[in-house]
C-alpha cells in the first residue's frame, strides 16, 4: 500500500495521502468545484455527502460526489466543466 | 350561512380548471376558483408537460391541434419554461417505420408539420438512441413546459380580472344552484367541475378510473437527448386496456435535467413508487438510449391520470343540466388540451359555436 | 444478486459499529453497511494524517464476523429488502433484523455570503480536513453553536491551520451553565478541559455570530457580530454550523414513524430502541442528538435487540438513560437563537442546488406549494440543506421522502444487478 496517490485535477497533478478523498485533491488547485445555475463557484459545504456542492467528473462521469470518494493513483478529475 | 354569487364557480385549479378561469374572466365572467391544494399541486405537477399531438384518434388530435395552436402564445412566458425541443417519435424495425409515415401524412394533413426520418438522419439528431433502429418521425415545432407555473400564472391572471379564488377550501357537494364549500359556505352561480381524478365525488355518474404513471428525473446532462423521444408503439400503452404497461418517453428539460417516463397502471391506488414498475419503465427507455444506465436519478414520483372509459376528456354540460358543465377526463393530455379544452367549455357555456365539433367529448356520450 | 443477512446494520460510526460487534457476538450473520469508503461514521471519521482515537480502532477491530460493506449507499426498500448501490452497480440484501445507526448531520443555516467557496460547516471542515483537504496554514474562523465547535478547531489546529477565533453564538451565561452541569459527566467535563488545553490562545467569543462572508470567487473575510460590536475578520476559510440534525431519511422511507420534535424530527422508538416497523430497530443519533456516550450504549442496545437478548439490552437501559440526558443538555444550552435565525436576508440562497433566494419562498401555504412554484429543494440534495435550514427558522416543517433515498443510478432504480464481483466488500 503506497502512501500517496497521484491524480490529474483538471489537467494538473496532485499528489494526497492515501485514503484522502478527491474533495482534498481538488481543493490543492482550486475552491471552484462546481457551477451553480445561476452562475455561482461552488466548493463543499458539508463535507459528508449530503450538500452535493462538491459534484465533479471523475473518469469522464459525471455529478461524483468528491467528498465521497476515494482518490486513486492515475483519476482524471475534471471541476466545474 | 354566507352565499356568495358568481357567473361562474371553476372547481378544481389543475392546468384544466385554471384554464377555465382564465377563459372564463376573458369573456367578461364572474369567476370563483375552489382549490384545496397548491394551484397545479395534482396530476399537473406530476405531468410531462409535453405539448404534443397524438394523432391516433381523430377527435383527440382536433381537440389537440385547436389547444396547441393557443399554446404558442406561452412561448414567451418566463413561467411556462417553453422549450421548442421538438417530439421525436423512434422506429423499431420497418413495420414502426411504416406506420410513422402513415401517422406523418395524418399530421401533416392536420397542419402539424411532421418529417419522415431515415435511420442515418434519426442518429444524426440522437445518437445516442440504441443501435438498430430503423428511423422516425420528427415534429419539429413541439415544445415542453413546467405546467405547475403555467396553472399558477393562469389563476394569477383570471383573478387580475376579478376572479376569487378560494384557496385550501374544497367543494363538499353540488346544489341546486351552486355548490357547498367545506366550511359551510355556499357558492351560488353555474359550476364547472375541473376535477380530474376526484370527478366521482362530485359527479358519480360520469365514470372515471385514475391511472397512475411514474416519473424519474435526473441530474443535469445537457446535451445527451435533444428532442423529446417516444417510441411509436406509445399510443398502444396509452390506448390499451392492459391493466399496466409501459412506453418508452424520455424528454429533455430547459435546465438540461433529463425527464423519464412513461407508466401506466389501473390497479394501483397509492401513490408509493412501485419498484416493480419502475424497474419495467427504466428498462424500457433502457433499451432506447443504454447511455441513461449510467446517469444519476434525483427524483423518482408518481401522478394519476384521469381516465374515462374511451379516454377523452368530457367537455360539456353534465347530463340533464343546464348550469353544471365538466372539463375533466384528459388522461395524458391534460396539459397539451388543456387551453383548447378552456375554450370549448366557454364557447358551450355562452352557446356561441364551438371551433371543433363537441360531440366526441360530451359528456352525454357515457350516460346509463 | 440478493444477499441474505440475519441483522442489517445501516451506518458504521459508533452506534453501528456497536451493534454489529453486539449481535455478531451472539452468533447472528451480521452486514454492517456505510456509503462511506471506510468506517467510523462523522465522530470517529478516519483521519489520513493522524490516528483515530483508541476507542474508533478498538470499535473497528472488534468486527469479528461482521460482514463490512464499505461504499454501500441504501437507494430504496423493495419488498422488504433494501436497494444499495455500490461502486460497480447495486445489489438487494435481505435481512432478519435491521438496525438504524444513520447518524446525525450538520445544521447548516443561510446567511448573506454562505455559498462562497470557502464557507463549510464546522463539522464539515473537520470532516474536509480528515479527508485531507490543505488547510495547514489556512486562516480558519471557525464559529456557530455548540461544542462541535472546539472539536472542529481542535482537528483543524492539529493538521496546522492558523485558528483566528471561536465565535460561539451561544451567551457567556449559557455556556458557563452549561460547563457546570458538565459536573455531573466527569468524563466529559475532562473531555472538554482537554480541549480547550489544544485550543490555548485560540480567542473563544460567547454571544458571537457571523453575519455575512465577503469575496469574490472565494472566501476573503467575514463580519462578525460580537458582544462588543461589529468587526471584520480576514480569513481563508470559515467553518460555521449550529449543531446537528438527526438523519431520519431512511427510517421514514422504511414506514417508522418519527417524532416530529421541534424543529427537527428523530426516530421514534420505544425504551428497547424499537421503531414502529417491526423487525427494524434505531439507534444513537438518528434516534435524537445525545452525543457518542449514547451511541455506543444504545447500538449495544440495539444489536443485542437485534439478535434476540432481549434482557442483555435491557441491562443496558440504565445506562443508556443517564447518556441521553447529556444530549438534552445539550440542546437547551445551545440551541441556535433568533439572532441566528434573523441572518439570512430575501436575497440570501436558501436552496443552494436551485438557486432559489429566501424571499421567493413568501407566500407559499406549504413546502410543496413552494417547490412547485419556485422549484426549491428539487435539485440534488433532495431538500435536506434547505429543508432543514427552513424547519429550523420555522418556514415549512420537513416533509415525507420518496425513493430514490440518495441520487443514484439510473441503473440502481431499474434493479439491475452487479456486472462483476464485489471487489468493495470485505469479511472481518
Amino acid at each position: 500500500m503506497s502512501a500517496s496517490v497521484r491524480l490529474q485535477v483538471n489537467g494538473q497533478p496532485v499528489d494526497v495521502p492515501d485514503g484522502a478523498t478527491v474533495a482534498a485533491a481538488v481543493a490543492h488547485w482550486t475552491l471552484h468545484f462546481r457551477t451553480s445555475v445561476s452562475g455561482e463557484a461552488r466548493a463543499p459545504l458539508c463535507g459528508m455527502g449530503v450538500c452535493f456542492e462538491c459534484r465533479v467528473r471523475i473518469d469522464g462521469v459525471a455529478h461524483q460526489r468528491a467528498c465521497m470518494t476515494p482518490a486513486r493513483d492515475g483519476m482524471q478529475v475534471d471541476s466545474h466543466d | 350561512m354566507s352565499v356568495a354569487g358568481y357567473d361562474l364557480i371553476v372547481i378544481g385549479a389543475g392546468i384544466v380548471g385554471a384554464a377555465c378561469a382564465d377563459a372564463a374572466s376573458a369573456d367578461g365572467l364572474r369567476v370563483a376558483i375552489v382549490e384545496p391544494g397548491p394551484v397545479g399541486g395534482g396530476a399537473t405537477a406530476a405531468a410531462m408537460g409535453h405539448l404534443v399531438a397524438m394523432d391516433d384518434d381523430p377527435a383527440e388530435l382536433a381537440l389537440a391541434r385547436y389547444s396547441l395552436r393557443q399554446w404558442e402564445a406561452f412561448a414567451d412566458l418566463k413561467e411556462a419554461e417553453f422549450s421548442r425541443c421538438g417530439t421525436l417519435w423512434v422506429a423499431r424495425g420497418e413495420n414502426e417505420l411504416a406506420s410513422a409515415a402513415t401517422r406523418a401524412a395524418r399530421l401533416d394533413a392536420a397542419g402539424v408539420e411532421a418529417q419522415l426520418l431515415d435511420a442515418q438522419q434519426l442518429y444524426e439528431l440522437e445518437p445516442e438512441l440504441a443501435p438498430g433502429m430503423s428511423g422516425g418521425m420528427l415534429v419539429p415545432r413541439e415544445a415542453v413546459v413546467y405546467p405547475p407555473r403555467v396553472a399558477q400564472h393562469l389563476v394569477r391572471r383570471a383573478q387580475a380580472r376579478g376572479a376569487v379564488l378560494y384557496a385550501g377550501r374544497r367543494v363538499q357537494a353540488l346544489r341546486r344552484g351552486g355548490a357547498q364549500l367545506d366550511d359551510g359556505s355556499m357558492l351560488s352561480g353555474p359550476v364547472l367541475v375541473a376535477t380530474g381524478c376526484a370527478l366521482p365525488a362530485l359527479l358519480p355518474q360520469l365514470p372515471m378510473r385514475a391511472r397512475k404513471g411514474h416519473l424519474v428525473i435526473t441530474d443535469r446532462y445537457p446535451g445527451v437527448i435533444r428532442h423529446q423521444l417516444l417510441e411509436l408503439g406509445y399510443a398502444d400503452s396509452a390506448h390499451g386496456d392492459a391493466d399496466s404497461s409501459v412506453a418508452f418517453n424520455v424528454q429533455p428539460r430547459p435546465t438540461g435535467q433529463i425527464l423519464l417516463g412513461s407508466s401506466r397502471e389501473f390497479s394501483a391506488t397509492d401513490a408509493a413508487v412501485s419498484p416493480a414498475m419502475l424497474r419495467r419503465m427504466l428498462e424500457r427507455c433502457f433499451s432506447f438510449v443504454p447511455a441513461l444506465r449510467e446517469l444519476q436519478a434525483v427524483r423518482a414520483w408518481t401522478g394519476f391520470r384521469p381516465t374515462t372509459p374511451d379516454g377523452r376528456p368530457y367537455l360539456g354540460a353534465v347530463p340533464g343540466s343546464t348550469d353544471q358543465w365538466v372539463a375533466a377526463g384528459h388522461e395524458g393530455l391534460g396539459v397539451t388540451t388543456a387551453l383548447g379544452s378552456a375554450r370549448l367549455l366557454l364557447d358551450l357555456i355562452r352557446n356561441r359555436q364551438p371551433a371543433i365539433d363537441p360531440a366526441p367529448y360530451s359528456p352525454s356520450r357515457m350516460a346509463a | 444478486m440478493t444477499e441474505r443477512y440475519d441483522v442489517l446494520v445501516v451506518g458504521a460510526g459508533p452506534a453501528g459499529l456497536a451493534a454489529a460487534s453486539t449481535a455478531a457476538a451472539h452468533g447472528a450473520r451480521v452486514g454492517l453497511l456505510d456509503a462511506q469508503p471506510r468506517a467510523g461514521g462523522q465522530v470517529w471519521r478516519h483521519d489520513v494524517r493522524k490516528n483515530a482515537p483508541r476507542a474508533a480502532r478498538e470499535a473497528i477491530a472488534a468486527l469479528h464476523g461482521v460482514t463490512l460493506l464499505a461504499q454501500h449507499s441504501v437507494i430504496a426498500s423493495e419488498d422488504g429488502a433494501l436497494r444499495v448501490e455500490i461502486p460497480q452497480g447495486s445489489t438487494l440484501l435481505t435481512y432478519g433484523a435491521l438496525v438504524l445507526a444513520t447518524g446525525a448531520r450538520e445544521l447548516l443555516l443561510p446567511f448573506p455570503g454562505w455559498t462562497l467557496p470557502g464557507v463549510s460547516g464546522a463539522g464539515g471542515l473537520q470532516a474536509l480536513t480528515k479527508q485531507g483537504w490543505p488547510v495547514a496554514g489556512k486562516r480558519v474562523v471557525v464559529a456557530g453553536s455548540g461544542p462541535l465547535l472546539l472539536a472542529a478547531a481542535a482537528t483543524l489546529r492539529a493538521h496546522g491551520a492558523k485558528l483566528v477565533g471561536i465565535h460561539e453564538q451561544a451567551s457567556a451565561e449559557s455556556v458557563h451553565a452549561f460547563a457546570r452541569q458538565l459536573l455531573h459527566w466527569p468524563a466529559r467535563a475532562t473531555q472538554a478541559a482537554l480541549l480547550r488545553a489544544k485550543l490555548a490562545g485560540v480567542p473563544y467569543r460567547f454571544g458571537s455570530v457571523v453575519r455575512q462572508a465577503h469575496g469574490e470567487d472565494a472566501l476573503r473575510m467575514v463580519e462578525i457580530d460580537g458582544a462588543h460590536g461589529t468587526s471584520l475578520v480576514d480569513c481563508d476559510l470559515l467553518a460555521v454550523g449550529y449543531g446537528l440534525v438527526p438523519n431520519v431519511e431512511l427510517a421514514q422511507l422504511l414506514g417508522c414513524a418519527l417524532d416530529h420534535g421541534h424543529p427537527h424530527p428523530h426516530v421514534q422508538v420505544d425504551e428497547l430502541l424499537r421503531t414502529s416497523v417491526p423487525a427494524i430497530l434505531a439507534a444513537g443519533e438518528a434516534c435524537g442528538i445525545g452525543g457518542l456516550a449514547v451511541a455506543r450504549i444504545e447500538g449495544a442496545i440495539a444489536g443485542h435487540m437485534a439478535a434476540g437478548h432481549q434482557d442483555d439490552a435491557r441491562a443496558l437501559l440504565p445506562e443508556r438513560d443517564r447518556a441521553r440526558r447529556f444530549g438534552a443538555l445539550l440542546a437547551r444550552h445551545f440551541a441556535p437563537g433568533a439572532r441566528v435565525h434573523a441572518l439570512a436576508t430575501p436575497q440570501t440562497l436558501i436552496c443552494r442546488c436551485e438557486d432559489v433566494p429566501l424571499g421567493a419562498l413568501d407566500g407559499y401555504a406549504d413546502a410543496r406549494d413552494a417547490k412547485l412554484a419556485t422549484r426549491c429543494g428539487m435539485g440534488a440534495c433532495q431538500g435536506r440543506i434547505c429543508g432543514t435550514a427552513l424547519a429550523e427558522l420555522g418556514r415549512f416543517p420537513r416533509g415525507a421522502g420518496r425513493p430514490p433515498l440518495f441520487p443514484a443510478r439510473l441503473a440502481t432504480l431499474a434493479g439491475l444487478a452487479l456486472s462483476s464481483s464485489d471487489a468493495s466488500r470485505s469479511s472481518t
